[in-house]
């Protein structure tokens, strides 16, 4: 039983790494229909800057905020320079600069940085009295700032009119122009918090995968798949889905195939639990009167 | 009466086609103003061009003075100019309230802004009854209420309504034309009413045009218009 609740338990921690990655997914997605491939090689590239000023000795946490502004400002930046140019280019050539984004930053991070393995400092300690048999501080902690995010972005788009009006204008772009909201700034707005989001997610995943630039590589695919499982059109049940995809990983790995297997395992459980509800779990029945 | 929108010379076109040409037109402060024509004469592309939206544009649109034409259709909604689009164009996902906050989403007066909640609920009471429902799931109908509503939420100079009417049940229509008759009486708002029901919009309005293919071939006061033998035959069936 006990080692149950700790496979569940870290399943969920791990899971909270894809939940950030899915919501920052989701989060493109609805604006754009189009999945950001390379938003785990940002997310990557806003950990090195993070692991850079923190070994120039700017405390971990002020480190923590000046790389999510760094990284707020990469999401703008490469939506209004690289994205907005190509937002009417037929759908594969845009899946083309995402895939093209990807490599770069990939590339880019291990020309800067180099490939060697860095370890990465936690801000949790190594005991504490939230550590236990079942977590350690630092998943316990990385469980944590992933809640708050959450907690953050969903109060967020739900209760300020700067949240209403990019999800108006992720839906209707052309409603919302007519209300006075500008599409382009909400989609640079939309593109920023993503990349906020998802370095979060790096830097929370970096103490445990150990820093280098194909970490987040499998995160994005674990993410997507949770995005998938969740439902793609539902930022809560994408974030949800991650979670869930962390526990299957987990438990799979530790009560039905073994480590190596244990991804294969839970991406037939989605692929499973697709065929049945092919817009995902939570995926939203779309209700229209015409 | 001055006139709050003018428009000279107008050329309007979606890529290669050509829609509008040569389209002179002004709206009197404080009016309605119907432009009437046959499905595919250039209403509703005269409305998007006022806007600057999905269509390309020559000539000069002034808006109380302002040249408008080239600006960003968000920015000449900002001015003060709230279109109710063909299609109702509700953000259908969202509440009818939150709808109603899109609507004022550039008004920074809250007091104002819960003030016209309670107006536009007052004009639509069927809109308070259902505030919290997703706006996908009204009727034709109260979606058409809600169009209007959030436009009405910007507090416009300038309404532009297009086909108001459309695929709606006559007593629906009826109460809706009530409604702007009302909006116009109490508020003194200018609109520009595009309608193919003749009959009702030029009933509703004081001045009206009428559109063919792309240009304006007549315009003057509403009476006068319908009292037009060749109009009567042609749009009003008598």
């Amino acid at each position: 039983m006990q080692a149950f609740l700790h496979q569940l338990l870290s399943g969920i921690a791990t899971g909270g790494i894809y939940a950030s990655l899915a919501l920052a997914l989701v989060m493109i997605h609805q604006a754009t229909h189009h999945i950001n491939f390379a938003q785990g090689e940002l997310a990557m590239f806003a950990t090195y800057i993070a692991w850079t000023l923190v070994q120039a000795g700017v405390p971990y946490w002020a480190a923590f905020v000046l790389t999510l502004v760094f990284a707020f400002a990469l999401g703008v930046f490469l939506q209004n320079v690289v994205l907005r140019p190509v937002q009417n280019a037929p759908f594969f050539s845009v899946v083309i600069v995402f895939i093209g984004l990807l490599v770069i930053f990939n590339s880019l991070a291990g020309w800067i940085f180099t490939y060697t393995v860095k370890t990465f400092p936690s801000p949790f300690p190594i005991r504490a009295w939230y550590g236990s048999n079942y977590l350690s501080p630092h998943e316990v902690g990385m469980t944590a700032v992933t809640l708050v995010v959450l907690v953050l972005v969903f109060a967020f788009f739900r209760f300020t009119n700067l949240g209403l009006a990019m999800r108006g204008a992720a839906q209707n772009p052309a409603a919302s122009r007519l209300v006075g909201i500008s599409v382009g700034r909400m989609l640079a707005l939309g593109a920023g918090l993503a990349g906020a989001i998802g370095a979060v997610a790096g830097i929370m995943a970096a103490p445990i995968l150990y820093l280098e630039p194909n970490m987040m590589s499998g995160i994005l695919l674990y993410g997507l798949a949770g995005a998938v499982l969740g439902g793609i059109d539902n930022p809560w049940g994408a974030a949800l889905g991650g979670v869930m995809v962390g526990v299957l990983e987990n438990l799979a790995g530790a009560y039905v195939v073994g480590t190596e297997l244990k991804l294969s395992v839970a991406l037939l459980v989605i692929i499973f639990v697709l065929l049945f509800k092919p817009s995902g779990l939570f995926g939203r029945s779309i209700v229209v009167r015409v | 009466m001055s006139a709050i929108l003018a428009i000279a010379k107008l050329d309007a076109a979606y890529g290669e086609t050509k829609v509008l040409s040569q389209v002179d037109l002004s709206i009197e402060e404080g009016g309605i103003t119907a432009l009437l024509g046959a499905n595919g004469a250039g209403k509703t592309t005269l409305l998007r061009a006022i806007c600057n939206m999905m269509v390309k544009v020559r000539g000069e649109i002034s808006f109380m003075g302002t040249r408008i034409d080239g600006r960003a259709t968000e920015s000449i909604a900002r001015l003060g100019i709230g279109h109710v689009p063909d299609g109702r164009g509700t953000f259908s996902h969202l509440s009818v309230e939150e709808n109603l906050r899109l609507g004022a989403y550039t008004r920074r007066d809250r007091k104002g802004v819960a003030d016209d909640f309670e107006r536009v609920y007052t004009y639509f009471p069927r809109l308070r009854e259902r505030h919290l429902q997703q706006a996908g799931t009204l009727s034709g109908g109260e979606q058409q209420m809600l169009a209007i509503a959030r436009a009405l939420m910007m507090r416009p100079k300038l309404l532009l309504l297009d086909e108001p009417s459309f695929g709606l049940a006559p007593v629906i229509v009826q109460e809706i034309f009530r409604i702007l008759g009302a909006i116009n009486r109490d508020e003194k708002m200018s609109m520009l009413l595009v309608e193919q029901n003749a009959n009702l919009a030029l009933d509703l309005a004081d001045h009206a045009y009428l559109i063919e293919t792309g240009e304006i071939v007549m315009g003057g006061e509403a009476a006068v218009i319908s009292g037009n033998p060749s109009v009567r035959r042609a749009y009003l069936g008598y």
